[in-house]
């Protein structure tokens, strides 16, 4: 299976002032640090993790929307450059984004027609009459019927905004779809109904998606392939089934253990101490020992690689869990 | 925080090299002293003479860099009019200016703030859009066209103050009432706005979640936060307390420093009018500087000493 | 069973929307005993949080609030708003959603917690900042009496909401109304605050409202919730019976809805529709239009919140007829 998307390496670090404001000597933020995955066609990538960790980042970095340190992205077997060339322009049509808020991503002043239609009239695609059709075609397959053509973003309510975003990315019949938590805003009742036409659309288009999202409950429902993020990198990465049943980073284990459910209703949390660190002040060794449960001598000093498990998975951990199921063990 | 304020008071001094070199060479650009002050039909040996005495016939850099080394010196130079010490001739209308302009910065700070206050504090009713009213028209109208209306109805019509001059403390009054009801208009409007954007922020609703009264809320937890952005503006109408008043001190006849510029500027008065400029751009700087470290007192967020990092809890 | 410590009866809260009054709670009615942990459970507009602004005088001066709050058999509804100011903080304590903006930028949170205290229970200076320092460790923040002297935004999140935590506990009071305390945290420091939150109730008995768009969150620490939707409650019931045998269609539907890390994964069973707009709600049951259940007579007449069993109730006609998702699935 040949990947469409291959991230290797990817780095972005930023430089800013530490403490004592103005004056405070120059540290280095390392939002990404070394961040490895691949998508292949039609498949979706979850990426999880809380705020700060990188996920949005990453995203923008996968996009060439922001220039990277280091790393490279291949996309459909190209590089990904930030040079703004013929190539460049091919790839933005079929790398496609979704943002959290559908109404600041929408212009308030145009009608949701003229915003579906406005990408394929930027990148040149058919004849005017064409266009129109195409915007028509792709908003019925979002839920969105044509009497919605004429309407304003603030006409709509948030879950039909995030199909109106939707329709305007899938106009262009792009590959690759990188969602940045794109139900986060929406009420509980319509997260379900946007959660479950990402899956239909992804099927109907042989979309590819990066998923980015806080919710592992959200991600389990979409993701073929799920990574954790910690501090700027990936600390596990595997099935979805395995590694919310079976973590086995710690990390994980805390972030699936503590989910509040109506399932999991009055069972004890092994609940994670203090917040997490910020990205200037990294601790040496394994980022993630201050607060780790099962940390050692070695974690201190080490910083574990992400490694394959037996069960195929990934971690990046020098004591892996992978006996007992998180939830049985809480 | 001293190589903040080194790096504040390095800009300003650049700030004010630049407004002295410009003022020089537009000044000498527009008109010729000599002329100007001798009048055009002196005799041109007299003129000559005139130019030989104050170094006009130098070439143009020459002068200014003699001007820049005599300021070096602590020498503002003499006024080409009567040959005084420029400085002396700015600094004595120095407390004229002032017998108007602090009077009026109470009026601003004390109408304009309380009004802005009682505006927010009763929006949407019948005060807020009195205090409103007045103050779109206070800073819609020029100082001039309210000061000459003033003085029409005070001194022309009723005749209860004298209409120009500085003959008395009641000369004064009109000048004050002109310059102070034009800043609190502004002030109120700003404080209005600030006190509104407080008003509304969460931890408002917090004071009284906790069971403070809402006097007790406004004058605790709002009035310190909307003091930040008042502040700014507070800080211009001070640093402006020796410049400010030029439009009114003419209409007046008030002969303060705004006056003497006016004068200065005509006769092209070269070393009076570069001593005004320093005087205004220092107190001025000197001025946005205060606010700055004072704001540093009111918002500790901008007191980053422990650096922006947000610390842990368990 | 203990006494009713509060009473919310047929509350109404109308708001002005360009000349028009739109109203926003259609008669809420609550009770919350002694000690006990309700969770209200909707989406944005349900009304939820604006049911215990009103029932506190928390609500702009502008709304019309109407219909009886009783606390302790005594009505307090006719209070004024600073006569209201001696039950809030004291009986009834508030956290909100945003703990870094719920606090006062330009106060040290000391002096914030410090104010509480003094307030409430008439201490000076020297001993409300011991009192400050004693409940910052009550909260668990490590290092209490170095905080003392920080400022909200040098604190995170998670912390700044054990602050406010901290100062709601100040008036002993023997309610907190916590209102989406969790919402804007990371889920990790969600359970710390929610555990937090049990252990402070366990600790002092006060009772607990959390109000919360997330089943899951009202799950985990209260006994009982109450479901609402569009301005009215529309099931009420023990948190167990709730989950396991919902009643009303909205419920079971915002169950079906809901993603679960746990069990198997199987496609989602979404609730059609929109949330509807206030201003412009349909006539009848105001989620007939969604409901795979409705009937004719559900645009027709609005249901009351009956008894259904004991400790149960539902606003619905068809409550009781089986649940019609999985069919509608």
């Amino acid at each position: 299976m040949s990947a469409l998307l291959e991230v290797e390496g990817l780095v972005k670090h930023y430089h800013v002032r530490g403490g004592g404001g103005l004056f405070g000597a120059p540290v280095v933020l390392k939002a990404v640090d070394g961040v490895s995955f691949a998508i292949p066609a039609g498949r979706t990538l979850g990426l999880v993790g809380e705020s700060g960790c990188g996920k949005s980042t990453t995203a923008r970095l996968v996009l060439g929307t922001l220039a990277r340190d280091g790393g490279q992205v291949m996309f459909d077997g190209e590089p990904v450059g930030s040079v703004r060339d013929t190539r460049w322009r091919a790839q933005r049509r079929a790398m496609q984004m979704v943002y959290q808020d559908p109404l600041s991503a929408l212009d308030r002043r145009l009608t949701v027609g003229k915003q579906v239609v406005e990408p394929a009239l930027v990148h040149g695609l058919g004849a005017s009459a064409e266009r129109h059709e195409k915007a028509l075609t792709i908003m019925d397959a979002v839920g969105l019927s044509s009497r919605f053509f004429d309407r304003y973003p603030h006409e709509l309510s948030g879950g039909q905004r995030q199909r109106v975003v939707l329709a305007r990315a899938l106009i262009l019949s792009p590959k690759l779809l990188v969602c940045d938590e794109p139900i986060s805003a929406l009420d509980v009742s319509i997260q379900a109904q946007v959660i479950n036409l990402l899956v239909d659309l992804q099927e109907k288009f042989s979309l590819t998606y990066l998923f980015i999202s806080h919710d592992l409950k959200v991600v389990r429902q979409v993701a073929h392939e799920v990574a954790v993020m910690y501090l700027g990198r990936i600390v596990e990465r595997g099935d979805p089934e395995a590694l919310f049943h079976a973590p086995a980073h710690p990390y994980t284990q805390a972030l699936v253990g503590a989910i509040p459910t109506p399932r999991t209703r009055g069972r004890a949390r092994a609940a994670l101490q203090g917040d997490p660190p910020s990205p200037i002040n990294t601790p040496p060794g394994c980022s993630f020992h201050p607060r780790c449960p099962r940390a050692e001598a070695r974690c201190r000093s080490e910083a574990p690689l992400l490694r394959p498990l037996a069960d195929g998975r990934f971690a990046a951990c020098h004591f892996p869990v992978l006996s007992t199921p998180a939830r049985e063990a809480a | 925080m001293l190589g903040y304020v080194a790096s504040r008071a390095f800009r300003a001094l650049v700030t004010i090299l630049l407004v002295l070199t410009f003022a020089f060479f537009i000044l000498n650009a527009t008109g010729d002293p000599a002329i100007l002050i001798l009048s055009a039909d002196a005799p041109p040996e007299a003129i000559e003479a005139f130019r030989e005495e104050w170094g006009l016939n130098a070439p143009l850099w020459k002068q200014y860099i003699g001007y820049l080394w005599n300021l070096a010196h602590g020498e503002l130079g003499r006024s080409m009019r009567d040959g005084r010490d420029a400085w002396a001739v700015v600094s004595e209308r120095i407390p004229v200016t002032l017998a108007i302009t602090i009077p009026a910065l109470i009026i601003k700070l004390v109408i304009g703030i309380s009004a802005g206050i009682v505006a927010a504090l009763w929006r949407d009713t019948w005060v807020d859009r009195l205090v409103m009213a007045f103050s779109v028209t206070g800073y819609t109208v020029p100082s001039f066209v309210l000061g000459l209306a003033l003085m029409l109805v005070f001194a022309v019509q009723l005749g209860w103050l004298p209409a120009a001059g500085a003959d008395s403390w009641r000369h004064a009054i009109l000048p004050i009432i002109t310059l102070g009801v034009a800043g609190a208009a502004v002030l109120a409007r700003f404080t209005r706005s600030a006190m509104l954007e407080v008003l509304g922020q969460p931890f408002i609703r917090t004071g009284l979640a906790k069971g403070l009264v809402w006097r007790a809320v406004v004058i605790g937890h709002a009035f310190p936060n909307a003091a930040i952005p008042t502040l700014t503006i507070a800080g211009f109408m001070i640093g402006s307390l020796v410049a400010g008043a030029v439009v009114v001190e003419s209409v007046f006849a008030w002969p303060g420093v705004g006056r003497l510029l006016v004068s200065a500027v005509g006769n092209r008065d070269l070393m009076v009018v570069q001593a005004i400029l320093l005087l205004v751009t220092v107190t001025m700087v000197s001025a946005n500087l205060i606010v700055d470290i004072v704001y540093g007192f009111v918002d500790p967020r901008l007191r980053t000493a422990r650096g922006g990092q947000a610390r842990g809890g368990t | 069973m203990t006494a009713p410590l509060i009473e919310l009866k047929d509350l109404t809260v109308d708001f002005p929307v360009g000349g028009n009054w739109v109203r926003a709670l259609h008669g809420v009615s609550l009770t919350i005993r002694r000690g006990e942990a309700l969770g209200l459970v909707g989406e944005s507009g349900s009304g939820k949080s604006v049911t215990w602004l009103a029932a506190t005088k928390l609500l702009p001066a502008k709304a019309r609030i109407d219909g009886k709050v009783l606390l302790d058999g005594k009505p307090i509804q006719g209070l004024t708003r600073d006569q209201m100011a001696s039950v809030r903080g004291k009986r009834v304590a508030l956290i909100f959603q945003d703990p870094t903006s719920s606090l006062n930028p330009v106060h040290r949170v000391g002096t914030q917690i410090g104010e509480a205290v003094r307030l409430h229970r008439g201490f000076d200076a020297a001993a409300a900042r011991a009192e400050a320092k004693r409940l910052l460790d009550r909260v668990h923040i490590p290092s209490a009496a170095r905080r003392l002297d920080d400022y909200p935004h040098e604190l995170s999140g998670g912390t700044n909401q054990r602050v406010m935590i901290a100062m709601a506990l100040a008036g002993e009071p023997d309610l907190l109304v916590a209102d989406e305390p969790t919402t804007a945290l990371d889920v990790t420091i969600q359970a710390q605050i929610l555990d937090l939150l049990a252990e402070m109730r366990r600790e002092t008995g006060m009772a607990l409202v959390l109000i919360s768009h997330d089943l899951g969150i009202v799950a985990d620490i209260t006994d009982r919730v109450a479901v609402m939707y569009a301005g009215r409650i529309v099931e009420e019931a023990p948190v167990d019976a709730l989950f396991d045998d919902p009643r009303h269609p909205y419920t079971q539907g915002l169950l079906a809805a809901l993603p679960d890390v746990a069990g198997p994964r199987r496609r989602l069973t979404a609730i059609p529709g929109q949330v509807p707009n206030p201003a412009a709600l349909p006539p009848g049951c105001a989620f007939a239009p969604r409901c795979p259940a409705a009937i004719a007579g559900c645009v027709t007449a609005i249901p009351s919140l009956d008894a259904v069993a004991a400790d149960r109730r539902t606003a619905c006609f068809r409550a009781g007829d089986g649940t019609p998702w999985e069919i509608a699935a």
